[in-house]
C-alpha cells in the first residue's frame, strides 16, 4: 500500500519534468501552420542537430497533430518549448504558472485569419448570425476585434457555435452554417468557394496575432545552449527563405498539404521576421504591450484566465526592455530579445 | 478453508467496494499535492478542494455573460440528445430485429445488410453526417443512432432467433396469427433482452454524444469538456467527468431496476 503511493507519487513527479537543471537533450513540439512550417524542416533537413551538435547538446523537434495538446504537453512539462501564438501562451502555460519565455518571435498573422461569410455582405450583417469557430482561440480574438471595429459585441449575434478546425472546411459546407472564423490553410480552401466573401482578416489588426516558439524559463536559463542553437538553427531556414530556395520551400509546402505556389500564397500573408534585426525590432516595439493587454482584457473577459484569476491583470508579462504589464509580482511570460539580438550579430 | 469459500461479511463487503475509491482518491490527492508544492498555480492536478469549490460554483453560480447557470443548461442539452438518440435507436431497434427474428422473408432481406452495416465505424461518418444532416441537433442525434442501433438491432434479431420453435409451433397449435405470435409470445420474452441491449449501449452511446458535441456545438457536457480545455480548467473537467460518470451510474442502475421490477422472471446477473 505505502509502496504503491510512493510509485504513484514517483511517477506523477517524473511527469512534471520541467526542473531547472543543467541537461543535454530537450524536446521542443509544434504543429502545422504557415509560420511554423520551418520548424518541420530543421528536424528533417539536419539543420537542428548540426546547430545543437555545435553546443554539444541533443534537441529533438516533435511534430504534434493538435495544437492545443501540444500546448498542453508543453505546460505538463513534457516538452521543454512549443509554438503557439502570444494569446494561447498567456492563457495556458502562463496563467498555469509556469513561466515561459518568447525565445523566437517568428511572424505575426497579416491575413491569415479570417472571417468569412457566405453570401454578400459586410461586419455589420453579421448581427444576428450565428457563427462557427474555434471557441476561445486566436479567431475567437478576431472576431471580438472585428465586431468592435463597427460597434457591435458577441451578443449581437445569434451565438458563437465551437466547431473544431478539423470539420472546419466541412462545416461551411453545412446549410446551417452561415458565418465561419478560421486560420489558413482552411480559410484559403473555403475562399475557393464562389460563395464565401472574407469580410475581415488579420491585416486589419496587424501585428496583434505573434506566432512564437517559446520555451520554459527556468529550463532556458539554466541552458543558455539550448536557445542558441535553436535561434542559430532558425534563422539559417530564414535566410534559405529569404533568398526563396525553392527546394526549401517546397519541402515545406508539402508537409503542409500544398504545393509551392499555394505556399508562397499563405506566406504572404504572415508577415515573417526573415531577418532576427526586424524580429528584435517588432519585439521591442510600443505597440507589443498594448497589444498584450488587449489579450489579456479578452482573455479575462472570456473567463480564460481560469479561476485563480481576479483580473485581467494576474498574469504579468515582461518586455525586454524591463518594463512589465499586468501583475509585477507573477511575471510568467517573458518576452526576451537577447537571443534573436545574438542572431542579427552574427554572435551564435 | 479454502480461499474460494471466504465470504465477506457485511461491514467487510462495503469496506472492499470502497477501498479501490479512496485509493483512487488518496493516489490522486498526493500527485496533486507535489505538483502544488512545485507550483501553486499548477492547472494539471487541481487539489480536490479547488474541485469541490468548482462543482459547487459550477452547479449554483450563473455564467458571466448570459447568467444562465451553465452546468444544467449542457446536462439537459447532452442527456435530450442521449434520451433521443438511445429511444430512436431502442424502438427501431426492436420492430427490426423482432422482424429478422421472425420473418425469414425480412432475415434475407436486412440480416447480411444490417451485418456489413454494423461495421462501418460511425465515427468515420461524422463528416457525412455533418453536410447531410447540418451542425444541429439533428447530425449529434443521427450519430448515436448510427451507432447503438446496428448492435441493439443485431442482439434482438439473434434472442428473437433462440425463443423455442415449441412455443411458436404451440401457439400456431392454438389458432396464433403472426401478429398475434409476434405480440404475446415473442415481444415479452425479447423486452428484458431490450433493455440489456440498452445497458450495454449506453457506454457508446455517451461516447458518440461526447465526440460529436467535441466537434461543434454550444451547449453540452462534452462541448464544455472539450472548451475549457483550451485553457486547462481540469478543475471544470474532473467536476464534469465524474458528473457524466455519475449519470451513466444512475441510468444504468435505474434500467437494472426497471428490468428486475417489470420481467422479475428473466433475472440477469451483473
Amino acid at each position: 500500500m505505502k509502496n504503491l503511493l510512493t510509485m504513484t507519487a514517483m511517477a506523477l513527479c517524473l511527469a512534471s519534468a520541467a526542473t531547472a537543471q543543467e541537461k543535454t537533450e530537450f524536446r521542443v513540439a509544434w504543429s502545422i501552420y504557415v509560420g511554423w512550417m520551418p520548424w518541420g524542416y530543421l528536424e528533417e533537413s539536419g539543420i537542428m542537430d548540426k546547430w545543437a551538435d555545435q553546443y554539444g547538446i541533443d534537441v529533438e523537434i516533435v511534430q504534434i497533430n493538435d495544437y492545443v495538446e501540444s500546448i498542453n504537453q508543453y505546460t505538463a512539462g513534457a516538452f521543454d518549448g512549443v509554438t503557439a501564438t502570444n494569446m494561447d501562451t498567456l492563457s495556458i502555460p502562463s496563467g498555469g504558472g509556469v513561466d515561459t519565455t518568447a525565445l523566437i518571435v517568428g511572424d505575426y498573422s497579416n491575413g491569415n485569419d479570417a472571417v468569412i461569410i457566405k453570401g454578400d455582405g459586410d461586419l455589420a450583417s453579421l448581427a444576428g448570425k450565428p457563427v462557427n469557430l474555434v471557441e476561445l482561440s486566436v479567431s475567437h480574438y478576431l472576431l471580438a476585434r472585428a465586431l468592435d471595429s463597427v460597434g457591435l459585441a458577441e451578443r449581437d449575434l445569434a451565438g458563437v457555435i465551437n466547431t473544431s478546425d478539423a470539420d472546419m472546411i466541412a462545416a461551411f459546407a453545412a446549410d446551417d452554417v452561415e458565418a465561419v472564423v478560421t486560420w489558413n490553410p482552411l480559410v484559403s480552401s473555403i475562399l475557393e468557394d464562389p460563395a464565401a466573401t472574407k469580410l475581415f482578416d488579420s491585416a486589419d489588426i496587424p501585428g496583434e496575432i505573434v506566432d512564437l516558439m517559446v520555451v520554459n524559463t527556468e529550463t532556458l536559463e539554466a541552458n543558455p545552449d539550448f536557445g542558441k542553437a535553436l535561434a542559430g538553427a532558425w534563422y539559417e531556414v530564414m535566410g534559405l527563405m529569404a533568398a526563396g530556395d525553392e527546394e526549401v520551400l517546397t519541402a515545406m509546402a508539402e508537409a503542409s498539404g500544398t504545393d509551392l505556389a499555394g505556399y508562397q500564397a499563405q506566406l504572404a500573408s504572415t508577415e515573417m521576421f526573415f531577418d532576427p534585426a526586424d524580429a528584435v525590432a517588432f519585439t521591442s516595439g510600443a505597440e507589443l504591450p498594448a497589444t498584450m493587454v488587449n489579450v489579456a482584457e479578452f482573455l479575462f473577459d472570456k473567463g480564460i484566465l481560469g479561476e485563480g484569476a481576479p483580473s485581467a491583470d494576474f498574469v504579468g508579462v515582461e518586455y525586454p526592455d524591463g518594463s512589465i504589464t499586468g501583475d509585477e509580482s507573477n511575471v510568467t511570460f517573458r518576452f526576451d530579445t537577447t537571443y534573436m539580438q545574438m542572431a542579427a550579430d552574427g554572435a551564435l | 478453508m479454502r480461499l474460494i469459500n471466504i465470504k465477506p461479511n457485511r461491514p467487510l463487503a462495503v469496506f472492499l467496494t470502497l477501498l479501490p475509491f479512496a485509493l483512487v482518491f488518496i493516489a490522486y490527492a498526493i500527485g496533486s499535492d507535489i505538483r502544488l508544492t512545485a507550483n501553486p498555480a499548477d492547472k494539471l492536478l487541481p487539489a480536490p478542494s479547488t474541485v469541490w469549490d468548482t462543482a459547487a460554483r459550477l452547479t449554483t453560480e450563473g455564467d458571466r455573460r448570459s447568467g444562465r447557470i451553465l452546468f444544467w443548461y449542457d446536462t439537459w442539452a447532452s442527456l435530450k440528445r442521449l434520451g433521443l438518440g438511445i429511444g430512436i435507436s431502442a424502438s427501431v431497434g426492436l420492430i427490426i430485429g423482432l422482424m429478422i427474428g421472425l420473418l425469414p422473408l425480412v432475415r434475407s432481406f436486412l440480416a447480411q445488410f444490417v451485418a456489413v452495416l454494423s461495421m462501418i465505424p460511425p465515427l468515420a461518418l461524422l463528416p457525412i453526417l455533418f453536410i447531410v444532416f447540418g451542425l444541429g441537433e439533428l447530425s449529434k442525434v443521427v450519430l448515436i443512432v448510427i451507432g447503438t442501433l446496428p448492435f441493439i438491432i443485431r442482439d434482438l434479431s439473434q434472442r428473437t432467433l433462440e425463443v423455442p420453435q415449441e412455443l411458436l409451433v404451440k401457439a400456431q397449435t392454438l389458432g396464433a396469427s403472426s401478429w398475434v405470435i409476434t405480440l404475446r409470445v415473442a415481444l415479452p420474452l425479447v423486452m428484458p433482452r431490450l433493455i440489456q441491449a440498452v445497458r450495454l449501449s449506453l457506454g457508446p452511446a455517451w461516447l458518440f454524444l461526447i465526440a460529436a458535441e467535441a466537434i461543434a456545438a454550444d451547449l453540452g457536457l462534452g462541448y464544455r469538456i472539450f472548451l475549457v480545455r483550451r485553457y486547462l480548467a481540469m478543475d471544470v473537467i474532473l467536476t464534469y467527468v465524474i458528473w457524466i460518470t455519475l449519470l451513466a451510474f444512475v441510468m444504468d442502475w435505474a434500467l437494472r431496476r426497471l428490468s428486475r421490477w417489470m420481467f422479475p422472471w428473466a433475472e440477469e446477473g451483473l
